[in-house]
């Protein structure tokens, strides 16, 4: 237990704004492309589009994805940094949106992660999303139309029923497709700690 | 002061483009056993030997302005230095253009300067950059509307909790309290976080202005709302 009194004052968060990509984005496409050619597991195109309150692409988004490898198990924390991106299966990425509102990820299908309590979640990536117009950035979850397991994962569970279907992706043709609605009709839930 | 009483609302109209991008409904509280937030994460992105210094990155010289110096500590809110942690950061040249597609600005770019930085904190917390002094620049948000002159940093803590995007500014800048990016934050404490200070002791004589801008990410204890009712 520590003594609030000595609390440092967090930092505050500020909007990525809209001119992040030489600093974030560019130089790190690799970022998008998350599954090396030995990782095991189902390989999936993640296709994220963003939408603002008005329906309108969000062009100026970035995108970062957290997830476990195929066996359920995140992966660690390495020793040291890598040289280069894209090497081994990290559980990472990042990518900003295009002209369209949208970014594409190439990975693999999460394996079933053990929550704290005995259970098992359903397949599912975390995701931290920074905007324009985002004064913090924001998070949510995607999962997988059609797992039989949404029904028994326990953080969909604390999701009022109508809403789940704001968290989960649909495949189109060989992609996996997310949309990410802001603000309006059909916002996505967001999660908070 | 928590956590929460720190941060910026997500809704701000003064700052007009979170008027269509802010989320309205409530956040689902996640407990942190379900919670995959608080896993170890970490930037795996290389860095490299000159990637802090933004003064070295153009091929015809040195870029255009005031080379300053950034450094500074990156602590949680308990005080515990954070170590190895990411920092990447960018911003405009010195004339306020930012070396993006986007920037219609009519302010001249700067072939040498791309204005973009990486590093990680040593065993401390403590890092460093070299730059230079980036420029104001006029937006769109309302009439006669200037960003006063700052830096973007992202960290990248020990998890997502303590995933942070933010903004440096420099001491004194007049255009604070038009700026309703800043001002968004309504506690001056936490306000005042983000703005760097002039330090002598990190100047370099003959060389260039030390800023120190320090760094408080959100504390590891799983969620402030249980701890500190």
């Amino acid at each position: 237990v520590t003594d609030r009194d000595t609390d440092l004052v967090a930092t505050p968060s500020q909007t990525v704004g809209p001119f992040f990509d030489f600093g974030l984005t560019t130089p790190n496409a690799a970022l998008g492309r998350m599954a090396g050619p030995d990782t095991p597991g189902e390989r999936i195109r993640l296709r994220v589009r963003v939408f603002d309150g008005a329906g309108a692409a969000v062009p100026d988004a970035v995108v970062e994805v957290w997830q476990a490898d195929a066996s359920g198990a995140y992966p660690g924390v390495p020793d040291r940094r890598p040289a280069t991106p894209g090497q081994a299966f990290l559980g990472w990425g990042r990518l900003g949106t295009n002209e369209e509102g949208t970014c594409e990820f190439q990975t693999i299908r999460p394996g079933r992660v053990p929550t704290g309590d005995g259970r098992l979640a359903a397949s599912h990536l975390d995701v931290c999303l920074f905007a324009r117009g985002l004064l913090r950035h924001v998070f949510t979850r995607i999962y997988f139309a059609g797992d039989p397991a949404l029904s028994e994962d326990p953080v969909l569970a604390l999701v009022p029923e109508q809403r789940r279907e704001t968290l989960v992706a649909h495949l189109d043709g060989d992609a996996w497709v997310f949309d990410l609605r802001l603000q309006g009709e059909g916002e996505t839930v967001f999660f908070d700690l | 002061m928590p956590y929460e009483k720190s941060q910026p609302p997500l809704r701000y109209p003064p700052y007009q483009s979170t008027i269509l991008r802010a989320p309205s409904r409530p956040m689902i509280q996640i407990p942190a056993h379900y919670s995959d937030l608080t896993r170890p994460v970490y930037g795996h992105l290389p860095i490299g030997p000159n990637d802090n210094d933004l003064t070295v990155h153009g091929a015809g010289g040195p870029p255009q302005g005031e080379r300053i110096i950034i450094s500074g500590r990156v602590v949680d809110e308990d005080g515990r230095p954070m170590p190895h942690t990411l920092i990447e950061i960018w911003q405009t040249n010195a004339a306020g253009r930012y070396q993006h597609v986007k920037d219609t600005h009519p302010a001249p770019l700067d072939p040498n300067f791309t204005g973009a930085g990486r590093t990680e904190t040593d065993a401390e917390g403590r890092y460093t950059f070299t730059t230079i002094k980036p420029g104001a620049y006029p937006w769109r948000n309302h009439p006669n509307a200037w960003r006063p002159a700052h830096v973007h940093f992202s960290i990248f803590g020990t998890s997502f909790l303590t995933r942070l995007v933010t903004q440096m500014f420099f001491p004194g800048d007049p255009l604070f309290p038009q700026d309703p990016v800043l001002q968004s934050i309504h506690d001056p404490r936490a306000r005042a976080r983000l703005v760097s200070q002039f330090d002598l002791a990190l100047t370099q004589p003959e060389w260039a202005l030390g800023y120190r801008f320090d760094l408080v990410v959100r504390g590891p204890h799983g969620t402030p709302f249980e701890e500190r009712a």
